[in-house]
């Protein structure tokens, strides 16, 4: 396996604060690579320097082999925000049926992306009056669009019924069984088990990568909260 | 630029106008409300209604564009959505035609509905074609919306956007002449007006009222579009890809 993102030595300082630090990283392509760690650890702006719109200090970030935010990226490479960034005031099919034309989208990608989030029955609602967790769902429509290579979602599945979150997560794999690359956030460790590779970070910095079942090895933990602590014990 | 992405950019917004009634109504409502309450303001004078009515109608737009879009490009810039675009193969000129093609078009249906009342209903007569003054009145929304545009990149929420109107548009609509003939302001106010786009606008208007097409006009023309331009840059250069 090639890797889709490599990062190498990303220092990123935002607000007069380091918010990641000596970062490398490798991700491989066609997995579905979880990107862990408490609020404010630097997922967020990891995700923005690999979308190429976080300026960064130092270091080198590469998506397929070209640098993060490179023009031949922009239609290679589909990115949500942790805010929903979709119009309000617009229906689900209209702001799909908008990023899709952005993106020279097949029109058929509008039906697909918005039966995959399972939203058809809201199709003509405006977001504006859809709960939280649909608006979330109308945002991550908008990254499926145009069968993106890597997909990098920031918690796509806050605030969404275990069901849906179950179907969102099949959805993923399905996608990297295509050959997508996906990166996901999460901040609740209960999501890491469905990850084939996770990366946990802490204050901006690397914590450990592996599997699941590596990192339960090597911690001997059980529980992935307790991994994650047994990890910050080490490294204390 | 891509031209289907600056198209889905202007249908886009024009979707979002179809979506808010309410807002197009005053858009377009408004300016015709205010022509009519000028003409029962000078019913005795209408010598003065037929000298500011003219330039006037072309005004309007100025100001309801400039609003309109600093509001909706500060929402962009709030919601994530301009990042989410910035993402994508968009580029900047496709962001910024696709807005001044939908505004353009409602300016036009603006001033068209405001001179036709005007000219037609209220009896303005002047010397010019009327159709000169409904395109510079949209040249004058192109305008409002490039310095809308370019403002909305120092306003951090709706209120502050809001108080720009005031602040910008205001000083220019007091010292364009429209009030005051610029020969009678003070030497200072004479210069400051001289540095305001604004005054080379309604200059251009009160020309073409006036059927007075010569060299002078061609000039205010040109200010008022160079202008533009230099707007439509700086807000090209404030959406930024990349941020702290």
């Amino acid at each position: 396996m090639s890797a889709a993102v490599a990062v190498e030595k990303l220092r990123v300082v935002r607000g007069g604060v380091v918010a990641l630090d000596e970062l490398s990283l490798d991700v491989s392509s066609g997995t579905v690579t979880g990107l862990l760690g408490p609020s404010g650890s630097g997922k967020t702006t990891l995700m923005r320097a690999l979308v190429g719109v976080q300026r960064v200090e130092r270091g080198d970030v590469r998506v397929l082999g070209l640098p993060a935010g490179d023009a031949r990226l922009r239609r290679r490479v589909a990115y949500t925000t942790q805010t929903p960034a979709v119009y309000p005031d617009l229906s689900v099919r209209e702001n799909l049926t908008f990023f899709a034309r952005v993106l020279g989208a097949q029109h058929a990608s509008v039906d697909d992306a918005i039966a995959a989030v399972e939203l058809g029955r809201f199709e003509s609602r405006r977001v504006g009056r859809l709960s939280g967790g649909q608006r979330a769902r109308v945002s991550l429509a908008t990254a499926l669009l145009g069968a993106p290579e890597v997909l990098v979602l920031d918690e796509p599945t806050v605030g969404l019924d275990p069901v849906l979150r179950r179907e969102l997560w099949g959805l993923f794999h399905r996608l990297a069984d295509d050959g997508a690359t996906l990166l996901v956030s999460s901040h609740v460790m209960d999501e890491a088990d469905r990850c084939d590779e996770l990366v946990l970070l802490r204050d901006g910095r690397l914590l450990a990568t592996g599997t699941p079942t590596e990192l339960r090895a090597r911690t001997g933990a059980v529980d992935l909260d307790d991994v994650f602590l047994r990890l910050i014990d080490e490294t204390a | 630029m891509t031209p289907r992405i600056t198209g889905a950019v202007a249908l886009r917004v024009l979707a979002q106008l179809r979506r808010d009634p309410r807002t197009v109504v005053l858009l377009l409502g408004v300016p015709c409300l205010l022509v009519a309450l000028l003409h029962e303001l000078f019913r005795d004078q209408l010598q003065t209604f037929q000298r500011i009515g003219g330039p006037l109608l072309g005004l309007f737009p100025f100001v309801s564009m400039f609003l309109v879009t600093s509001i909706t490009m500060l929402r962009e810039r709030v919601s994530g959505t301009l990042e989410r675009l910035l993402t994508t193969p968009l580029g900047r000129l496709d962001l910024l035609v696709g807005y001044g093609l939908a505004f353009g078009s409602l300016a036009a249906v603006q001033a068209s509905l405001v001179s036709v009342l005007a000219f037609e209903g209220l009896g303005l007569d002047v010397a010019g074609p009327p159709a000169a003054i409904v395109a510079l009145a949209i040249g004058n929304a192109i305008l409002g919306m490039s310095l809308g545009l370019f403002v909305s990149a120092f306003a951090q929420s709706e209120f502050q956007a809001v108080q720009f109107m005031p602040a910008l548009v205001f000083p220019q609509m007091l010292l364009c002449g429209l009030f005051v003939p610029r020969d009678r302001m003070a030497t200072w106010l004479h210069w400051v007006s001289d540095a305001l786009p604004l005054t080379y606008a309604y200059d251009a208007l009160a020309r073409a009222v006036d059927d007075a097409f010569g060299g002078r006009f061609v000039a205010d023309v040109a200010v008022t579009v160079g202008a533009t331009l230099l707007a439509l840059a700086l807000g090209a250069a404030t959406l930024r890809r990349r941020t702290a």
